[in-house]
């Protein structure tokens, strides 16, 4: 094991005590410990991105932030590595089913110190492996207690260590909303996580929760965000409120909501609660509680989740609302086609759309044009009328849109098909981009929606 | 039928746009000192700053500022034969005005764009993906990038670390980035290697490394989709990829050889 003890601290941490004092506990040769357990216990948490804020230099700090956010690295499982994303503590004072952390649970158990982890993130940030802190925590003792040592760690980082870089942190439902006001002056996103999509699962899984108590600080995020933003324009130097918004994050497949309650759920919180993102969880076997699906050959619903995502972004980026894309006729995804293809096929009399002539919005619900696509296409038919050649140079992949779109009244010359041959050529291409395994998934998605 | 002969430089570039707006005529083939001798008749330019810098502002003042920026980011692809695209921009530009820059669908603005596109990708890429190590108080890191984008990523370092010491060394195109203290400059550098790492140094890519494995979830393994976000080129620079060992000498680089033969500085 190596010792932190002769830790020579960077110059501009600008703290030599440091090392001499807070960094030399009785903990510190197992802060790899520390950072194992408690980054094992943090990974089921979807929410890993940096952006909605950008923040330039400023003199005497470390860090900056852009508001597209930034993946420093991508883990075996192919998500994105923004943020140093971990636990202030696995203790946990709760017992909700789904969760690898609940007290029941025989875990190692163990808690970061608040100087620990913001030395941890400042030697991260220096080398370029972060951009900022993910700072959740199991409940220990309470809500409040928790919410204090989170919001000290954030102190030390922000006024000790100069930290000037990103920093999420998780708003526990439950604690005094003086601090978790205090909490969002030092964070630039704020999370609450709804976890379960309804408030039966909750009360099946989640005894401790309640859905009061978790839209109580999500409604207080949002007007304290607010409030913050109109006292900036007032005021040049009026304290920020969680400049870069709130998120959270739901577990999918663990209980028997339909997809169209969870996409009109999501649409509600984007509506009401402004928040930023949405994040989805395909729930993983971590528990044999008689309440959720048996762990033993559960598969977690990989492609339900992947249909949702697609389906979150067609409400954020391409003015889809959520009784368009599922309805009471479809309350669930088609396994074998995506949301945009889906809707399309459904939706003949909307189609051809001709790229010379048709706005902005049309062209954005063509299947294989996205947002970048239809920019594009409006930015070069200014220029001059587009041909299907002109769109390819443009970058534009005909593979889906040839079926939906005309260029100055023509359709992609030599094409032919029919309702039934675009669907199959639909899922053909589908079945093609997903791959072997994902495919196989489906006939379990089919179960556990019930 | 001329071919062009010049230092690589992006002046160099601007006084041969100089000599083929002069002359009328467009060149088949551009060419570096030191390469092979070509089919065509050479005309060998020497750079000359003063008609580089005429040029250069009347790209801002006669087309838009924008349009010069297109010019001047397009030198930095490693878009092949960038400099006869770019050229027949300069000619179009001067003649059409700002708006040929809309015209997308052409083959030749469409072919720039995608090389402008996939740098600032890969620009994007290495934001995220450089790796310093902290060897004695200064960060030191390397990248082997494609298209020349260490002058990119000079002013985000430079803001970000701004109280640090940093270098960042550009192996494909043999650069090196060196800020202090907010202040940057970027010069040429042949050779480069990092030193051996502290105990202090290795414990903390020791713990990045531990980190990168722990955040994976095992029920979802997927290298497909990790390859199609961080493609295998930039990992034999990333730290938690690589031993201690590896990172001291250096692992064979892969860049220049995809390239070809024209990795210019």
């Amino acid at each position: 094991m190596f010792d932190f003890c002769g830790l020579a601290l960077s110059p501009l941490t600008g703290a030599g005590a440091v090392s001499a004092t807070g960094w030399k506990g009785e903990n510190s040769v197992d802060v790899m410990d520390k950072l194992t357990i408690l980054a094992d216990a943090a990974k089921y948490d979807a929410a890993c991105t940096s952006s909605g804020v950008t923040r330039g230099a400023r003199p005497g700090t470390i860090g900056t932030a852009a508001s597209s956010g930034c993946c420093h690295t991508f883990s075996a499982d192919g998500r994105c590595v923004s943020l140093l994303k971990v636990l202030y503590t696995n203790h946990c004072c709760y017992d909700c089913a789904y969760c690898v952390n609940r007290r029941s649970n025989d875990v190692r158990r163990t808690a970061f110190t608040p100087r620990e982890l913001a030395e941890l993130t400042i030697q991260f940030y220096r080398r370029n492996y972060i951009e900022g802190l993910f700072l959740s925590s199991a409940v220990l003792k309470s809500p409040d207690y928790t919410t204090e040592r989170i919001i000290e760690t954030l102190r030390l980082l922000r006024t000790e260590y100069h930290f000037n870089g990103y920093i999420h942190a998780k708003a526990i439902p439950g604690a005094d909303p003086g601090l978790t006001y205090e909490l969002g002056l030092l964070a630039d996103r704020l999370s609450v996580n709804i976890e379960l999509p309804s408030e039966g699962s909750l009360r099946l899984l989640a005894p401790d929760k309640s859905k009061t108590a978790i839209f109580k600080p999500m409604a207080q995020i949002r007007d304290g965000a607010a409030q913050s933003k109109a006292e900036l324009k007032l005021y040049r130097h009026a304290p920020r409120f969680a400049p870069a918004g709130q998120s959270t994050q739901m577990i999918v497949g663990a209980t028997p909501e339909s997809d169209r309650h969870i996409l009109s759920l999501t649409e509600g919180l984007y509506q009401k609660y402004h928040l930023k993102r949405v994040f989805y969880s395909a729930y993983m076997p971590v528990s044999d509680h008689k309440n959720l699906p048996a762990p033993v050959g559960f598969k977690p619903p990989l492609l339900r989740e992947h249909r949702l995502y697609q389906a979150d972004w067609l409400l954020r980026f391409y003015g889809f609302t959520a009784g368009e894309i599922l309805d009471d006729d479809h309350p669930n995804f088609d396994e074998a086609l995506d949301p945009k293809s889906d809707w399309a096929l459904r939706h003949p009399e909307f189609f051809p759309v001709e790229v010379n002539r048709a706005d902005y919005e049309a062209i954005l619900r063509v299947p294989g044009i996205g947002v970048r696509g239809a920019q594009k296409i409006i930015a070069a038919r200014r220029y001059g009328p587009l041909s299907f050649e002109g769109l390819k140079r443009l970058g534009i992949v005909m593979k889906r849109a040839q079926y939906f779109i005309t260029c100055s009244g023509r359709m992609l010359p030599g094409l032919r098909f029919g309702p039934d041959s675009v669907y199959r050529r639909l899922t053909g291409l589908e079945r093609m981009e997903l791959g072997g395994e994902s495919w196989q998934q489906l006939s379990l998605f089919g179960q556990e929606v019930g | 039928m001329t071919a062009y002969r010049y230092d690589g430089t992006f002046a160099g570039f601007l006084t041969c746009a100089w000599d083929a707006l002069e002359r009328k005529r467009s060149p088949v083939e551009f060419l570096l000192f030191g390469d092979e001798a070509s089919l065509w008749e050479v005309r060998e330019m020497a750079t000359d700053e003063g008609r580089a810098k005429r040029l250069y502002a009347a790209l801002a003042r006669r087309v838009s500022p924008a349009f010069q920026k297109l010019i001047a980011r397009g030198f930095l692809t490693c878009l092949p034969q960038k400099e006869l695209a770019l050229l027949e921009l300069i000619c179009r530009g001067l003649r059409e005005g700002d708006r040929v820059r809309q015209d997308l669908s052409d083959p030749v603005v469409a072919r720039v764009n995608l090389a402008l596109t996939k740098m600032w990708t890969e620009w994007d890429h290495l934001k995220g993906f450089v790796r310093f190590s902290d060897l004695d108080g200064i960060l030191v890191g390397e990248i082997e990038p494609k298209n020349r984008v260490l002058p990119l990523l000079a002013p985000h370092f430079a803001a970000r670390y701004s109280g640090e010491r940093l270098t960042l060394y550009d192996r494909t195109y043999h650069e090196i980035f060196l800020s202090d203290r907010g202040r940057w400059k970027i010069l040429p550098a042949e050779d480069f290697r990092m030193g051996p790492a502290g105990t202090e140094e290795r414990a903390f890519r020791a713990m990045w490394r531990n980190y990168f494995q722990t955040i994976a979830i095992e029920g979802r393994i997927n290298p497909k989709c990790q390859s199609t976000h961080m493609p295998k080129r930039y990992r034999h620079v990333m730290t938690e990829f690589l031993t201690d060992e590896e990172m001291e000498t250096g692992l064979p680089g892969q860049t220049a050889k995809a390239l070809g033969e024209r990795p210019t500085g």
